[in-house]
């Protein structure tokens, strides 16, 4: 309890300043936002504020894509090249337009449901191709947006309006699913670890190839009311007290179980070349001096 | 503005409508397409593929056509021309993306070499069973433009007025292949670059402080820009104002969804396209497109053999559908013939049209194959004969 009271005193001191400086990477004249009180996901999005503070980069030369769902929101509230897509395919959106404009720093923000259930082919065949785009996926292990059906993260035994005597289907291992397609960059953390997950999408930002950052996110409304976990406060002392900082462990080991342990950490950070590399390397190697390296 | 040179492969050709449609898309400065493999219209993105890589253009195998019908909205965000190509099943993937392009005014060209369904059908087989699917297939009220071209060498024109159109009016543009015309190898033509004309893109040029992504010209259209240009936009598949900001409210809708579907009622007339021939004089007038189209021709010559006054009507542009022509000629009292591959559906748009002054009638053909021409003759004759 401690510990998260300290964590939210800092943000709430500077908060309270007189200038947030989050501030500037928000579409102020959309506020409010839509999302209920304590839920987790604005919470990611005041780190990701804070990562793009500190990454160095270009906010014109920035876009966000999001799929649809509650956390498919983050795109419309961001003061950036800001696209808020079709259910599941904010990747292939965000394909079409990191290889239409390579300059570009190109920000996936979608919802557990939106990346792994409808949206789960272009996730993995994204993450083959190391495509140069960071994935963030707020996991809150339940369809928010439509009202808290089982998702392909629900954890075994929890249950959801469309799986109301528990759910009994195997979740995803996220982080497993990402690695073993081929990402370059990945990390879990919880709406608890404010300052790592700041520093992972740092990272990330700065990581050529596809990166991918799972944050666990209560869902005070549905999730967690439906299954007696209390309120949003409630969850991240969950976060707080159930989660393990293991860096670098076997990514198949991850799994998340209903209110069990919760390894949380930098599973992978390796470099391979990108798709835009290859396809250059290649079409040189092929054509010589008659092909012109693409840029765009 | 002129094409662009680099990709221009000016002279004779000898190709097929695919390769045709390829060549358009490279003439007309496409520089972006995914896709996802179907017959019968595969040949169009090898043909992409094996010559983008140097003339600067990227292109992408996507996982499916959801898929690459969504990687090209991103790349027309991006700043380029784009187009995806598929055939029937994978048109019916697209119909999401088709709204999002729609409503977000994202200009691109989707190809559909139609072949016969409904599902699997006959893959390698024509058919026109998609023209009301090209209309109305995704949910909504939202407007597109279709194109139906007869031969090779229109597969090259009509794929760069595709371009040009989608351009033009922020929308995506339909061009309605068959799998006869797609796979039919005829002389093509392709013109020195400087004679051929392209509509660029509708960049905005004003202040920067002053710009509303969605905000139309008298025509309209908004002007464009692209990510980043340091305009941070926001493109939303919701009902949004004119600045693109959601706007969950009837008002807002019915200011957005009219506009949209008005942008191309009320150009409609410079954007419809048909040729005409011996309509003027003629009791019959048979209205065609596609392939069906020139399956029609020996049908007409011999009814005008037989001294019965034939004209025929061939669409270029389905969609905006030329109703005022339409309902001039039913003012006429000249009836009207409707051959197509499928059960009957610009058939429906053509009898709507005659508001029952004149008989309509259909010759329907479920697909596989084209029309035996004797049954459009002998609709034609039954016609007169029954009028
Ligand atoms: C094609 C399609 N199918 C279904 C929906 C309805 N829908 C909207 S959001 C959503 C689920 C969102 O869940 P998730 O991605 O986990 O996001 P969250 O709301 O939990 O952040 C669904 C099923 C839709 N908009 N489009
Ligand atoms: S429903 Fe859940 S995920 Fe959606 S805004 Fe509310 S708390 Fe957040
Ligand atoms: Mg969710």
């Amino acid at each position: 309890m401690k510990g998260v009271e300290m964590e939210d005193q800092m943000y709430e001191i500077e908060e309270t300043m007189p200038l947030n400086p989050v501030e500037s990477f928000l579409r102020m004249d959309r506020m409010p936002h839509i999302w209920c009180p304590s839920c987790g996901i604005g919470t990611t999005v005041n780190c990701f504020g804070r990562a793009l503070e500190t990454s160095g980069l270009d906010m014109d030369k920035v876009a966000i894509v999001s799929g649809i769902g509650c956390t498919g929101r983050v795109a419309g509230y961001l003061n950036l090249d800001s696209f808020h897509t079709t259910h599941g395919r904010p990747i292939p959106f965000a394909t079409g337009l990191k290889l239409a404009n390579p300059e570009l720093k190109v920000v996936v923000y979608s919802g557990d449901g939106d990346l792994f259930a409808i949206g789960g082919n272009h996730f993995i065949h994204a993450a083959r191709r190391n495509l140069d785009m960071t994935v963030i996926c707020v996991n809150n292990f339940i369809y928010g947006m439509t009202g808290g059906q089982v998702a392909p993260t629900t954890p075994i035994s929890a249950t959801a309006t469309t799986a109301p005597h528990g759910n009994f289907e195997q979740p995803f291992n996220l982080p497993y699913l990402a690695e073993s397609c081929g990402a370059v960059y990945v990390a879990r953390w919880t709406a608890y670890h404010v300052r790592y997950l700041t520093k992972a999408i740092k990272e990330a930002l700065a990581k050529k190839g596809f990166s991918f950052i799972e944050v666990l996110a209560p869902c005070p409304t549905l999730y967690s009311r439906r299954n007696k976990l209390g309120d949003g406060l409630d969850q991240m002392v969950f976060y707080k007290e159930h989660s393990e900082i293991q860096h670098n462990i076997d990514t198949k080991t991850a799994t998340l179980d209903f209110q069990g342990k919760i390894i949380v950490g930098k599973f992978v950070d390796k470099e391979r070349p990108d798709y835009l590399t290859l396809m250059n390397e290649h079409y040189q190697k092929k054509f010589g001096d008659k092909y012109t390296p693409y840029k765009g | 503005m002129k094409a662009d040179p680099k990709g221009v492969l000016t002279g004779a050709h000898f190709l097929d409508g695919d390769h045709a449609c390829s060549e358009g898309a490279i003439s007309a400065g496409c520089r972006f397409v995914a896709g996802y493999p179907i017959t019968p219209s595969t040949e169009v993105v090898e043909r992409i593929a094996e010559r983008f890589p140097l003339v600067g253009g990227v292109f992408i195998q996507m996982e499916d056509e959801i898929a690459s019908s969504i990687a090209i909205l991103g790349g027309a965000w991006g700043g380029k021309k784009v187009m995806t190509v598929t055939s029937g099943p994978g048109f019916s993937l697209m119909m999401e993306h088709i709204g999002l392009a729609a409503m977000t005014e994202t200009p691109c060209v989707f190809v559909d070499v139609q072949r016969a369904g409904p599902s699997t059908g006959l893959p390698t087989q024509p058919a026109q069973g998609d023209m009301m699917q090209a209309r109305w297939g995704s949910h909504g009220d939202y407007a597109i433009i279709a194109l139906c071209p007869n031969s090779p060498q229109e597969c090259y024109d009509l794929t760069i007025k595709a371009f040009n159109l989608a351009e033009q009016y922020r929308v995506p543009v339909l061009l309605m292949m068959d799998e006869c015309v797609g796979h039919m190898t005829e002389r093509v033509i392709i013109p020195p670059a400087e004679e051929i004309e392209i509509t660029p893109r509708r960049f905005y040029d004003g202040p920067k402080e002053d710009f509303l992504l969605f905000k139309p010209d008298a025509d309209l259209v908004p002007p464009m820009v692209k990510a980043g240009d340091g305009y941070r936009i926001h493109v939303t598949g919701l009902t949004h104002d004119e600045k693109g900001y959601p706007h969950m409210s009837p008002t807002a809708q019915a200011k957005l969804i009219p506009r949209l579907v008005n942008k191309i009622k009320l150009n409609a007339d410079k954007i419809i396209e048909y040729k005409e021939d011996q309509v003027e004089g003629a009791d019959v007038v048979v209205v065609s497109y596609g392939i069906t189209s020139r399956v029609a021709l020996p049908a007409i010559e011999q009814a005008r053999k037989e001294g019965i006054k034939v004209g025929h009507l061939r669409l270029i542009v389905a969609w905006p559908f030329p109703e005022k022509r339409i309902q001039e000629l039913a003012a006429k009292g000249k009836a009207l013939v409707v051959p197509e591959l499928n059960l009957g559906q610009i058939f429906y748009e053509v009898e709507r049209n005659a508001y029952g002054k004149v008989p309509v009638t259909l010759v329907p053909h479920p697909g596989g194959t084209v029309h035996n021409p004797k049954e459009i003759y002998n609709a034609i004759k039954s016609i007169r004969h029954g009028g």
